[in-house]
């Protein structure tokens, strides 16, 4: 216990303060809710804020800390949502919701990790621009296939198809899973703000812990010098492969969630094409790249903010884009740093860089 | 057999406009060492200017290129010189390609405010005597004919301007070592921004080109042939003109094949698939050098 | 049998011949220079030595050990360390997880016991802790080790920490490429008694690229001097620096 005490340091105690801000938010919504504030609009907004506040930590993990970037993990959410919605509805009635749904995001996890592992392979040997081009279109194409794939069981087994669904399956002991671009449709509505705050909870965990720890110092070596973590012995392609496959993992969750909210769920590409990616994108820059709790701040306002200032809903994109032009040439220009620090501006872009390599103080 | 002829002339007409948009790609990252990930959306600007100004204000057409020319080579000066310039001494790539994805962004969203989101119908540029040819046993549409003529005397040009002008050679200077370059004399500035003048302004060509080839235009018009033709300049090997040609030329073939011979959806799906095999076997493409880290 | 043994090693880049018949044998603690003009191909030896270029020609044995071709990451398990020409320090990481990093592979957990948190976590964590600092003691580096980022350190000492990171791989032979380099003479000297004091307590055997000649003369035992990657002369420092054609391919260096 005593060894315990001594880790309790800076760091663990400002992760606690990102758990803490997660378990306000969840209490101060709760409270809100029950007096009846809350409008229909808002309460609809709860499930979806928490996948885009999961997705901007797994993105996180691969940008911030591997320092790579991947403008295609609306991808890895899109399998983690079908894998999901399948075992769901496959189940149907079999089992407890309760534990079929944590069955369906398990698996929704574990299946975008294998994707995120076999793409990861070959991927992350590439340089950083050709690496961010692949990940866009590996997102495009799991997108595609998905959305052009019929899916149907029988007495017979499974079949799949590219062009139709006519004469897939028997058709009296048939049923169609996933009807191409008609998706899953009937998948159960389990999810919840609670499973929502629940799921990011241990997100952050798995991806704190991660960091702060011999394998998070391992990835962060790459991101900072990758031939010095070479010759230190650092075994560059399995961190590189751990922060990318647990972060796909994450981006699975983040999906399963997303499903199980939805009547209808279709592989899209207003839902899971690389706009989505780039959303997510823009949340980890706002955030403070690497800073996981302001890119779950970040996360919450940009989609907030939009819906509430309704009137700015046609230029929300346009005023995403501004603002990430500006927050990137804010914090990179090596002017406009100096001219920063030098009057102690913008304290929360520089945590990273000035205070000690934690993110968030 | 005919048909077969008739889908690669299609697929070299298409693959001659990704040629010229992966030519802008390629000679911006060898000069400025940068993805700029909204060349497709200056195309698409390119194509609203001369739509904008041949349909509503019934400009001629040839003017109306050299309009398109002109402002899509201002706007690419002017994105380079307010987005990307301050972010040249970063020290980071990711910098500059998060910011490039904005600078899209901004264009997409812009357009879709300024022109709205619905479809407009592009009228071709090609006259409409040679809109269709009988050469042979082949239906060849003229855009075809254009797009691949354009295409080869832009790289003609091009080559000749870089090993036989002052300038083209100070951007092949900048591009093998920028110090040098500027110990020498040169203006790594002025240089930049040519390159992206010359890219953008064939940008606009090929804007003009793809839209006279399939009418449609919107916002995003832009965005996916910019990454299909991302991946032909990466296939030729990045940096390299001539493999941007190839690169643009073989994309083409291989797209209209797959859309005719398996399925639209699963086109786009093939062709990534082609830029994904090719970074595994050769990640510096065709006729890309394999640049040693200096430890 | 010598520490390191190294026989007639050769790299060419296209046409150039940037190191070409290279012999080097260094006995067990020793302290060694490799000197000469700029461009001579020092730093290139160092990256035949280190894994990071592979040879054309030649061979290359560790403690008996051939180690010729082998990766970066082989070579560095197999014992050897290396500092750098340009400061390669893990930016954005504090001085102490710097050294942590050079740990690595010395003190290992799962990833599951990272994310879960496990007793393993602590228990070795608590070790690293310990032999981190411990290193960083030698170089007076300890204080606020583990708030202070890598690279607000001032120049001399992000060198040392170099040092202090290639040391905690726990090498058998360490390479330091002009560790002296931008230094002021004070700076310099207390590099000097940090690498005799290295050399002393931990019995390592060193390697050094230089161009102070203060350090070179103060300090290593013998020399090779290497010129137009060929090696010129090579022997007991005094006399190595004494010899007319050495002093003719510096022309004037001091």
């Amino acid at each position: 216990m005593k060894e315990r005490a001594a880790l309790i340091d800076r760091t663990s105690r400002n992760d606690f303060v990102t758990y803490g801000m997660v378990i306000a938010a969840f209490v101060i919504v709760q409270i809100l809710s029950s007096m009846g504030v809350l409008t229909n609009q808002l309460q609809g907004l709860l499930v979806p804020l928490c996948v885009y506040a999961i997705m901007a930590v797994s993105l996180n993990l691969v940008v911030g800390i591997l320092g790579e970037l991947s403008i295609g993990h609306a991808g890895f959410m899109c399998v983690g949502a079908f894998v999901s919605a399948l075992f769901s509805n496959q189940v149907g009635g079999g089992m407890p919701s309760l534990l079929r749904f944590i069955i369906a995001i398990l698996l929704g996890g574990i299946f975008a990790g294998i994707f995120g592992f076999l793409i990861g392979v070959p991927v992350l040997r590439l340089n950083g621009d050709y690496l961010a081009i692949v990940t866009l279109a590996f997102g495009e194409i799991i997108k595609n296939i998905i959305n052009a794939v019929y899916i149907g069981i029988d007495g017979r087994g499974l079949h799949a198809s590219l062009t139709s669904a006519n004469k897939l399956v028997d058709a009296e002991t048939g049923v169609i899973l996933i009807n191409g671009p008609q998706g899953i449709t009937g998948t159960p509505r389990d999810s919840s703000f609670l499973i929502g705050i629940l799921l990011l909870l241990v997100s952050l965990v798995i991806a704190l812990n991660l960091t702060h720890s011999r394998d998070g110092r391992a990835i962060m070596s790459i991101r900072d010098n990758h031939i010095a973590a070479e010759s230190v012995g650092i075994n560059i392609t399995k961190y590189k492969l751990t922060a990318f496959t647990l972060s796909a993992v994450i981006a699975g969750f983040a999906g399963a969630l997303y499903a199980h909210n939805l009547a209808t769920l279709t592989a899209t590409s207003a839902r899971f094409g690389y706009n989505m990616s780039i959303m997510f994108l823009v949340f980890v820059v706002l955030g403070g790249i690497g800073n996981f709790r302001g890119g779950i701040i970040a996360a919450v306002l940009l989609t907030l903010i939009p819906e509430l200032l309704r009137f700015l809903s046609n230029y929300r994109m346009l005023i995403y884009a501004i603002i990430l032009i500006v927050m990137m040439i804010i914090s990179w220009n090596p002017a406009s740093r100096a001219f920063m620090e030098k009057h102690r501006l913008g304290g929360h872009l520089f945590k990273k860089k000035n205070t000690a390599g934690k993110e968030g103080e | 057999m005919v048909t077969f002829i008739e889908n690669l002339i299609n697929g070299l007409s298409m693959g001659s406009i990704y040629a010229i948009i992966a030519i802008g790609y390629t000679m911006v990252y060898g000069i400025a060492k940068m993805l700029n990930f909204a060349h497709g959306d200056i195309i698409m600007v390119g194509s609203y200017a001369a739509f904008i100004m041949i349909s509503t204000l019934g400009v001629p057409v040839p003017l109306g290129i050299l309009g398109s020319v002109i402002i899509c080579l201002c706007l690419g000066i002017m994105i380079e010189k307010i987005a990307y310039k301050p972010l040249r001494n970063a020290g980071s790539p990711l910098a500059v390609l998060i910011t490039a994805i904005g600078v899209s962004y901004f264009l997409q969203n812009g357009a879709m405010l300024v022109f709205g989101s619905n479809t407009k119908s592009f009228t071709s540029v090609i006259p409409a005597s040679i809109q269709t040819m009988q050469i042979g046993p082949f239906q060849v549409r003229g855009i075809a004919v254009v797009s691949i003529l354009t295409s080869l005397i832009l790289v003609g040009i091009l080559q000749t301007f870089i090993g036989k002008t002052r300038p083209g050679q100070a951007m092949l200077a900048c591009s093998q070592d920028r110090a040098a370059a500027s110990l020498m004399g040169i203006s790594v500035n002025n240089t930049i921004t040519l390159t992206f003048a010359i890219g953008s302004a064939m940008a606009a060509i090929a804007g003009v080109l793809m839209c006279s080839y399939s009418p449609a235009l919107t916002p995003t018009t832009g965005a996916m042939p910019g990454i299909k033709a991302f991946t032909a300049a990466v296939f030729g090997g990045i940096g390299s003109i001539p493999g941007a040609m190839v690169g643009g030329l073989v994309l083409g073939i291989i797209e209209q094949l797959s859309k005719y011979y398996i399925s639209q959806q699963v086109s786009d799906a093939i062709v990534f698939g082609v830029l994904i095999i090719i970074l595994l076997v050769k990640p510096t493409g065709l006729f890309g050098k394999v640049i040693q880290e200096k430890v | 049998m010598a520490l390191l043994e190294v026989n007639h090693l050769a790299i060419q880049f296209g046409g150039l011949r940037a190191v070409d018949d290279f012999d080097l044998t260094i006995e067990k603690g020793e302290l060694y220079g490799l000197i000469g003009p700029n461009g001579a191909g020092k730093t290139t030896v160092f990256n035949l030595l280190t894994g990071e270029y592979k040879p054309n020609e030649g061979i290359i044995k560790l403690d008996g050990e051939n180690i010729t071709g082998k990766s970066p990451i082989e070579i560095n398990k197999a014992g050897i360390a290396r500092t750098f020409q340009n400061i390669r320090l893990f930016k954005q990481l504090t001085v102490l997880d710097n050294v942590k990093v050079g740990l690595h592979n010395h003190y290992r957990y799962s990833t599951a016991a990272s994310i879960l948190r496990l007793p393993s976590y602590y228990r070795v964590e608590k070790e690293m802790n310990e032999k981190a600092y411990e290193l960083l003691k030698v170089f007076h580096l300890d204080r606020d080790a583990d708030t202070t980022l890598a690279s607000n350190l001032p120049y001399g000492a992000q060198r040392k920490l170099e040092i202090a990171r290639a040391m905690a791989t726990g090498p058998k032979l360490l390479l330091l490429d002009e560790p002296a380099a931008g230094m002021n003479p004070n700076e310099t000297q207390e590099l000097m008694d940090t690498i005799s004091l290295i050399r002393k307590d931990f019995g390592m055997t060193i390697l050094l690229i230089e161009h102070d000649m203060k350090l070179v003369s103060g300090i290593c035992e013998k020399l090779t001097v290497l010129n137009f990657g060929r090696i010129l002369t090579q022997g007991i420092t005094k006399d190595v620096l004494a010899d007319p054609e050495v002093i003719k391919a510096y022309l004037g260096d001091d």
